[in-house]
C-alpha cells in the first residue's frame, strides 16, 4: 500500500550523513494514499455484502452470556424471548408474532453491527496469521560456538538466534551481531526491505519477518505467544478489545436511561388498568424495546472496533482503545522537526560569494566540489547549481585526471583536485583548517558570511580553493531545512482545533526558532535532549493537557511511555515499541495529525449516533401512546400527528423502524461521522443539526412511510 | 386593563425586580461562602453546637454533617408534634399522630412543607414557629450549602476538600437568609400580611354562621416559607389566603422572594468558578424554561373557552380574584418549578394543561430556577449529562468546566437522575395498583389519577404544593409520601456530594479553541433541550394518561 520512497531512505541512512548530521536517521514521508492537505478523516470501505457474510457470526453472540455485557441489547433480548412466549400461547395473533419477529431482528442487527465491524480486522488477522507459520530457530549455545535446531515456540527471553538469508526471524528481539536486510512486508505490507543492524536505532527485528541478505545474531526480547505479531492479531481481530473509559461511561449512562424506561413502563400498566386500557405485554414489550437506546446500544462497540480498524487501514496499532480515545483529547502534539515539519535533509538555497568572487564562480567550485558528496545535503548543492545558475551537471567520468574527495564523516568535506586546482566545500571548521594548512586565511568577510547563515537559523558550508593563487575562500553555501509543503495550512487547522504544535529539535534556539517560524508550529524545543522532552511532556500534562508524540529511538521511550499518545515507530528499537501505546508501521510521524483526526471522529461519531438514538423517541411515543390509549381517551387520538392507519400498525411501525434504522446506521458506524478540522463551537453547531434535529424528524418519517406499507398488506388491521 | 395584558405587566415588573437584585446579591452570596472571617453571633453558635468551622471537609465528612444534622432535626420535629399536647402555647391542639408526625417532620427537614394537615386546625404557635418556620431556614440552608459544594468540587482542583458544611449552614442562616427575612416581613407587613401571637377569633360570617380566624406570626412564617422555596402555609389555604398573601402587590413580592435566591445563586457559581458568564448560560436556561412555562399557563389558563370562562376572562376556578389569571399562573408556574409548595391558586382547578404544566414543571427535577441551592446543583447534573451526551459531538471526551466526566462521574450523576423517577412512578404505580389508596381521590377518570400523580410528583421533588382534592392523611400516603420527600431529598444529595468531591479531585484541562463552549447560548439550547426530552421520555406516559387526557379532550 506504500509506495518506494522508503529505498532511498535505508541507503542513505547507512552512509553517514552530510554536516548537518541530524541525530537521527531522517524519516521519509510515505503517502499512505490519505493526502495530508486534505485535512479530513476519509472512512473505510463498505460492502453490504458484509452484511450477509458475518450473519452467522450475529447469530453466534445471541449467547445471553455475551449479550448481558450490552445491558440495553440484553434487555431487547428479554423483551424477544417474552414476546415469542407470548406469541407461542396464543398462534392465532399475527400481531404477536409480527412483535416478535421484530425484536428478534432488533437483536440481531445489533449483533450483525458487531460482526460486520470484527469481521473486516479478521481478513487482516488471517494475513498476519500466515506469517506466523511454524519456525525453526537456529539457538546458539550459551558459550556461542554451537547451534541447535529448536520449534521457534520454545525459545525463552535471553536466547540468542542466528538468522541468514531466508529464513524467518523466530520471534521478536535485538540484533546483537552483525547487519542484515529483512523484508518486514508480511507486517507493513511494505515490500522493500530494510537494514537491521546491531547497536543503535535500528537493531529492532520482529518475528514473522524475514531476512534477505547477510547474518545476524538475535537476542530475543519477548515469549512466544506474546510477540508483536500475536499482539497484532489479537488487536486487529478485536480479541484483545477491552471496553474504553468513555465507552464504559457512555454504557452506564445508558443502562440509567434504560433502567427510566423501564420503570416508566413497568409503572405504566396500573395506571392503564385504572384508565380502563390494560395493555397486553406484547405492546408493552414493544414500547419499552422502542423507547430504550437500542441504536446507540446495538452499534457502540461496533463504532469502538471500527475505530481501531481506522487506523489499522493507515498502518497504525493502537495497543489500546483507551489511547485512541486520547488522541482525541490531545491538546498538544510533540513533532520532531526532521522527517515531520521539514523534508529530511536540508538543501542548498543560495551561494554568497566573498568579495572578489562572483556568484557564478561560487556555484561552479560548489558544483564541481560536490560532485563526490552522496549526501542528501551534496546532491541538493547539484540541483541548486542547475536550476540557479544553469550549471550543467557534470559526472565524475568526464573529468579525467581528476581526483575525487569523497565526502566522510570524519573529514567532514568533499572536493576534486583537477587541473592543478583543488576545490573543497564542507563543514565551516573543516574548510577553514583545510585553508590554514595551506597557508591561506579565512577573512573575516566570511566569518562575518557564515556567522550570517547561522543567525538566520541556516547552515553554513565553506567553499574553498586552491590554485596558483594561493588557498582561500571563494564563498558560503546557504543549507536551509525545507518545511514540508501543507504544514502550515495543517498546523492552523490543528490551531482552530485548540491543538498546539511543538517542535522538537536538536538544532540551536536560532536554527529552530526560523524554522519554527516559517512552518507555523505554536513552539519549539530546541536543543533537546531526551530529558528535556521528557520535562516538557510532564510540564504540560501537570497543567492538565493531553500530550501527543512519536519517537523511535530508545531513549524516546521514557517520554514515550510518559506522553499520553505515544507512537513509536515500526523502524525504531523494541524499547520504543514496547513504551508507546501505538506503532506506526509506516514510521511516518506526520500521521501523528492523523491520528487525532480519527481519535476525533470516533468520540464524534459516538456522541452523534447518542444524540440521533435519544432524540428519536420523540417519534415513537407519538406513535405509540395514541395506539395505546385512544381507546379510552379519545382526546389522546390528536397526539397521532402522523395519522397512522391503526394502533396495532403504529406500534409495530415504530418496532420496525427501531429495528430498520440500526442496518441503516451501520456504515455510518464503521466509516465514522464525516470529520473536518474546525472549531468546537462549529462542529457542536452542525453536528446538533444533522443528528440532534434529524435524530427527532427522521423517525416521524420513516415510521410513517413503514406504516404506509403495512396499511397496504391486507387482513393486518 | 386587561387581564392579559396585567399579567404580561406584572411579569415585566418581576423581572425587573430580579434583574435588579442578580447581581449584587449573587456577588454577596459568593462573598459569603468564600470568606474566611466568622461573625461573633457565629462564633457562639459553633462554640454551642461544637463545631469547628476552620477544618476543610471531604465529601464523606461534608456529608455526614448534612445527614446527622438532618436527622437530627427529623428527629426534633417529630417529637415536638407529638408532645404538642403538653407544651405552651399550642392553642389547644392536641398531639399529632404518628404518621402524621413523621410526614410533616420529613417534609419540612426535606424542605419539602408536603402538609397533609390543615395548619391552623392542628398546629399551635410553638411547633409552627419553633419547629416548622426553623426548618424553613435551615433546610434552604442545607440546599445551598450542597450546592456550594458541588460548585466548590468544579471550582477547586488536586483536593478533596469541599468546604465546612457546619460553616456554610450557619452563614446562610445567619447572613443571607436571615437578613432578607427580616426585611421581607415588614414589606409583608407593610402590605397587610398579620404578625402576632393572638389566639382563635370566632367570627360571623356574612352569609350566617361562624367562622374561625388564627393570629400568629405569619408574615416571619410567610417570608421564608418564600424566601427558602419551602412553601408550608400556616394556614391551609397558603398564599391564597388574605393574611398570608394580602393584594397583588404582596403577590408579586412573594414570587420575587421565591425567585431571587435560586436565580442569583448562578451568579455565585459564575463567581466562585471565576467565569460569570458560565453563570449566565445556567441562568439563561433556567430562564428560558421558567419563561417558557409562564407563556404556556397564560395561554392555556386564559384561553380556555366556554361561556362561563369567556365571562370570567379565563379559567377562573379557583383562583382568587385579587391575583387574576396572570398573577396566578405566574405564581404556580414559579412555585412549580423551584421546590416551593406554596400556592395562592388551586392546581386542581387549572385547566387539564395547566395541570400538566404544574406537574412537568416538578418532573424536571425542580431546576428552572429550582429550589434554594437544589435548583443549582440539579440544574448542574443536568448540564452534566447534557455535555456527556452531545460533548462528545466535538470530537473530545467529555468535560464540563475543566472537569473530566468520566466513569465515576458519569455513575453519580445517572444515580441522580434515577431517584426522583424512581420514586415518583414506583409510588404512583404501588398506589393505582392496589385498592385503598384510590379511596382517597375526590376526582375519577383521568383527574383523578392527576392528585395521585401529582402528590408523589410534588412530594419526591421536594415540591409539597398539593392538587388539592386527594385526601392525603392516610397512614398509606403520610408514609410512603414521607418516604418519597426523605429519600427524593437525601440520596440525590449523597450522589451530588461525591461526584463534588471527585471532581476536586482532578486536576483542570485548560480550555482551547477544542473544547465545548459551555457559556455559549448553543449550550444553553442544548440544555434546555436535554432536559426537556429526559424528562418529557420518562414521564410522557404517566402525564398521557392524566393531564394531557384531560386536556385533549376538550
Amino acid at each position: 500500500m506504500t509506495t518506494d520512497t522508503r529505498k532511498q531512505e535505508e541507503p542513505g541512512s547507512m552512509t553517514p550523513t552530510s554536516t548537518a548530521t541530524p541525530t537521527r536517521a531522517p524519516h521519509q514521508d510515505v503517502p499512505t494514499g490519505h493526502k495530508p492537505e486534505d485535512g479530513k478523516v476519509g472512512g473505510g470501505l463498505f460492502d453490504p455484502k458484509q452484511l450477509l457474510k458475518s450473519f452467522p457470526d450475529a447469530i453466534k453472540k445471541l449467547d445471553p452470556r455475551i449479550m448481558v455485557k450490552a445491558p440495553v441489547m440484553f434487555v431487547v433480548l428479554i423483551g424477544s424471548v417474552l414476546t415469542t412466549v407470548l406469541a407461542v400461547k396464543d398462534p392465532g395473533d399475527w400481531f404477536g408474532w409480527a412483535i416478535a419477529a421484530w425484536l428478534w431482528l432488533t437483536t440481531i442487527f445489533a449483533n450483525l453491527a458487531e460482526a460486520v465491524a470484527e469481521g473486516r480486522g479478521k481478513a487482516q488477522a488471517d494475513t498476519l496469521r500466515k506469517a506466523k507459520t511454524d519456525t525453526v530457530a537456529r539457538r546458539l549455545s550459551t558459550d556461542g560456538k554451537s547451534e541447535e535446531q529448536v520449534p521457534g515456540t520454545e525459545l525463552k527471553i535471553g536466547d540468542l538466534v542466528v538468522c541468514e538469508a531466508g529464513d524467518v526471524i523466530p520471534g521478536d528481539g535485538d540484533v546483537v551481531e552483525g547487519v542484515a536486510s529483512v523484508d518486514e512486508s508480511a507486517i507493513t505490507g511494505e515490500s522493500a526491505p530494510v537494514i537491521r543492524e546491531s547497536g543503535g536505532d535500528r537493531s529492532a527485528v520482529t518475528g514473522g519477518t524475514k531476512v534477505l541478505s547477510d547474518r545476524v545474531v538475535i537476542k530475543i526480547t519477548t515469549k512466544p505467544g506474546e510477540t508483536f505479531i500475536d499482539r497484532m492479531i489479537n488487536l486487529v481481530e478485536g480479541a484483545a478489545r477491552q471496553k474504553t473509559p468513555n465507552e464504559i461511561a457512555l454504557n452506564i449512562l445508558l443502562a440509567s436511561l434504560t433502567i427510566v424506561f423501564l420503570l416508566a413502563v413497568v409503572t405504566l400498566q396500573p395506571f392503564a388498568v385504572y384508565a380502563g386500557a390494560e395493555q397486553s405485554m406484547i405492546v408493552l414489550a414493544a414500547l419499552l424495546v422502542c423507547l430504550i437506546p437500542t441504536t446507540i446500544g446495538a452499534l457502540l462497540s461496533a463504532i469502538g472496533i471500527a475505530g481501531m480498524d481506522r487506523l489499522v487501514q493507515r498502518n497504525v496499532l493502537a495497543m489500546s482503545g483507551r489511547a485512541v480515545e486520547a488522541a482525541g483529547d490531545v491538546s498538544t502534539l510533540l513533532l520532531d522537526k526532521t522527517g515531520t515539519i521539514t523534508l529530511g535533509n536540508r538543501q542548498a538555497a543560495e551561494f554568497v560569494p566573498v568579495s572578489g568572487t562572483t556568484e557564478a564562480e561560487v556555484a561552479d567550485a560548489a558544483q564541481l566540489s560536490s560532485l563526490a558528496d552522496e549526501t542528501p545535503e551534496g546532491r541538493s548543492i547539484v540541483v541548486l547549481a542547475k536550476e540557479k545558475y544553469g550549471l550543467r551537471e557534470r559526472h565524475q567520468g568526464e573529468l579525467v585526471d581528476a581526483e575525487w574527495v569523497a565526502f566522510t564523516a570524519q573529514t567532514r568535506m568533499s572536493g576534486v583536485d583537477v587541473d592543478g586546482r583543488k576545490v573543497r566545500k564542507g563543514a565551516t571548521g573543516s574548510v577553514a583548517a583545510w585553508v590554514v594548512e595551506r597557508g591561506g586565511t579565512v577573512t573575516p568577510e566570511a566569518q562575518e558570511l557564515t556567522d550570517k547563515i547561522s543567525q538566520a537559523g541556516g547552515t553554513p558550508l565553506l567553499v574553498a580553493l586552491e590554485d596558483t593563487e594561493g588557498a582561500r575562500v571563494l564563498g558560503v553555501i546557504h543549507l536551509k531545512d525545507v518545511v514540508k509543503e501543507g504544514m502550515r495550512e495543517r498546523f492552523d487547522e490543528l490551531r482552530r482545533m485548540g491543538i498546539k504544535t511543538v517542535m522538537i529539535t536538536g538544532d540551536n534556539p536560532l536554527t529552530a526558532k526560523a524554522i519554527a517560524d516559517e512552518a507555523g508550529v505554536d513552539d519549539f524545543l530546541a536543543e533537546a535532549t531526551p530529558e528535556d522532552k521528557m520535562a516538557l511532556i510532564k510540564r504540560e500534562q501537570a497543567g492538565g493537557k493531553l500530550v501527543a508524540m512519536t519517537g523511535d529511538g530508545t531513549n524516546d521511550a521514557p517520554a514515550l511511555a510518559q506522553a499520553d499518545v505515544g507512537v513509536a515507530m515500526n523502524t525504531g528499537t523494541s524499547a520504543a515499541k514496547e513504551a508507546g501505546n501505538m506503532v506506526d508501521l509506516d514510521s511516518n510521524p506526520t500521521k501523528l495529525i492523523e491520528i487525532v483526526e480519527i481519535g476525533k471522529q470516533l468520540l464524534i461519531t459516538r456522541g452523534a449516533l447518542t444524540t440521533f438514538s435519544i432524540a428519536n423517541d420523540v417519534a415513537k411515543y407519538f406513535a405509540i401512546i395514541p395506539a395505546m390509549f385512544a381507546v379510552v381517551y379519545p382526546g389522546l387520538d390528536k397526539l397521532n400527528v402522523m395519522d397512522l392507519s391503526s394502533p396495532k400498525s403504529a406500534i409495530l411501525s415504530a418496532v420496525i423502524f427501531n429495528a430498520l434504522i440500526i442496518v441503516a446506521l451501520v456504515p455510518l458506524a464503521l466509516k465514522g461521522v464525516q470529520y473536518r478540522p474546525m472549531s468546537a463551537d462549529k462542529m457542536l453547531r452542525r453536528n446538533l443539526g444533522i443528528y440532534g434535529l434529524g435524530g427527532l424528524v427522521a423517525p416521524f418519517i420513516g415510521i410513517k412511510i413503514i406504516d404506509l406499507i403495512i396499511s397496504l398488506i391486507p387482513g393486518l388491521r | 386593563m386587561s387581564p392579559v395584558l396585567a399579567g404580561v405587566l406584572q411579569l415585566l415588573a418581576l423581572i425587573a425586580a430580579l434583574a435588579l437584585a442578580y447581581r449584587p446579591l449573587g456577588d454577596y452570596m459568593a462573598k459569603v461562602y468564600s470568606s474566611d472571617k466568622h461573625l461573633r453571633v457565629e462564633k457562639w453558635i459553633y462554640k454551642g453546637i461544637g463545631a469547628n468551622p476552620n477544618t476543610e471537609m471531604r465529601w464523606p465528612a461534608y456529608l455526614r454533617g448534612v445527614l446527622a444534622f438532618s436527622a437530627v432535626s427529623v428527629l426534633f420535629l417529630y417529637l415536638l408534634q407529638r408532645l404538642q399536647g403538653s407544651l405552651p402555647g399550642s392553642l389547644g391542639f392536641k398531639a399529632i399522630d404518628p404518621d402524621q408526625a413523621f410526614n410533616t417532620a420529613t417534609s419540612f427537614v426535606a424542605n419539602t412543607n408536603w402538609q397533609s394537615y390543615y395548619g391552623e386546625q392542628a398546629m399551635g404557635h410553638v411547633v409552627q414557629t419553633g419547629g416548622l418556620a426553623v426548618q424553613n431556614f435551615v433546610s434552604a440552608a442545607v440546599g445551598i450549602a450542597v450546592a456550594v459544594a458541588l460548585v466548590r468540587g468544579f471550582a477547586r482542583s488536586r483536593t478533596g476538600e469541599l468546604g465546612n458544611f457546619w460553616s456554610d449552614l450557619v452563614r446562610g442562616v445567619v447572613r443571607i437568609l436571615i437578613p432578607i427575612s427580616v426585611i421581607g416581613a415588614i414589606v409583608l407587613v407593610a402590605c397587610g400580611a398579620i404578625q402576632n401571637f393572638s389566639g382563635i377569633h370566632e367570627v360571623g360570617q356574612f352569609m350566617g354562621g361562624e367562622q374561625q380566624w388564627n393570629g400568629g406570626a405569619v408574615a416571619s412564617q410567610e417570608v421564608i416559607k418564600e424566601l427558602g422555596t419551602n412553601g408550608g402555609g400556616y394556614f391551609n389555604a397558603n398564599s391564597a389566603h388574605p393574611f398570608e398573601n394580602p393584594n397583588p402587590i404582596s403577590n408579586l413580592f412573594e414570587i420575587f422572594l421565591i425567585l431571587v435566591i435560586p436565580f442569583a445563586l448562578t451568579r455565585t457559581f459564575g463567581k466562585m468558578v471565576g467565569s460569570v458568564k458560565q453563570g449566565y448560560a445556567i441562568l439563561a436556561t433556567m430562564a428560558t424554561i421558567w419563561l417558557g412555562f409562564i407563556a404556556l399557563m397564560m395561554w392555556t389558563e386564559f384561553h380556555h373557552g366556554g361561556p362561563a370562562f369567556d365571562l370570567a376572562g379565563g379559567a377562573m376556578e379557583g383562583k382568587e380574584t385579587r391575583f387574576g389569571i396572570g398573577g396566578s399562573a405566574i405564581f404556580s408556574v414559579s412555585t412549580t418549578l423551584t421546590s416551593t409548595g406554596a400556592v395562592n391558586s388551586f392546581h386542581s382547578s387549572n385547566t387539564g394543561f395547566g395541570g400538566g404544566i404544574d406537574l412537568l414543571g416538578m418532573q424536571l427535577g425542580e431546576i428552572a430556577p429550582g429550589g434554594t441551592g437544589s435548583g443549582l446543583y440539579g440544574m448542574l447534573i443536568m448540564a452534566i449529562i447534557a455535555v456527556f451526551i452531545a460533548g462528545l459531538m466535538v470530537g473530545r471526551t467529555p468535560e464540563y468546566l475543566g472537569k473530566k466526566i468520566g466513569t465515576r462521574e458519569i455513575k453519580l450523576a445517572a444515580c441522580y437522575i434515577l431517584v426522583t423517577p424512581a420514586l415518583v412512578l414506583g409510588f404512583t404505580g404501588a398506589s393505582m395498583a392496589m385498592d385503598t389508596p384510590k379511596n382517597s381521590m375526590t376526582n375519577s377518570g383521568a383527574h383523578g389519577f392527576s392528585e395521585i400523580l401529582y402528590a408523589f410528583t410534588s412530594g419526591a421533588n421536594n415540591n409539597g404544593s398539593a392538587f388539592a382534592g386527594l385526601n392525603a392523611d392516610t397512614q398509606w400516603f403520610n408514609t410512603t409520601i414521607g418516604l418519597a420527600m426523605l429519600l427524593g431529598r437525601f440520596l440525590p444529595m449523597v450522589f451530588v456530594l461525591a461526584l463534588a468531591g471527585s471532581l476536586a479531585e482532578q486536576k483542570p484541562i485548560p480550555a482551547t479553541a477544542g473544547t465545548l463552549r459551555t457559556e455559549k447560548p448553543l449550550f444553553t439550547g442544548l440544555l434546555v433541550g436535554t432536559i426537556m426530552i429526559i424528562t418529557g421520555l420518562t414521564y410522557f406516559p404517566a402525564l398521557a394518561l392524566g393531564p394531557l387526557a384531560e386536556g385533549l379532550a376538550s
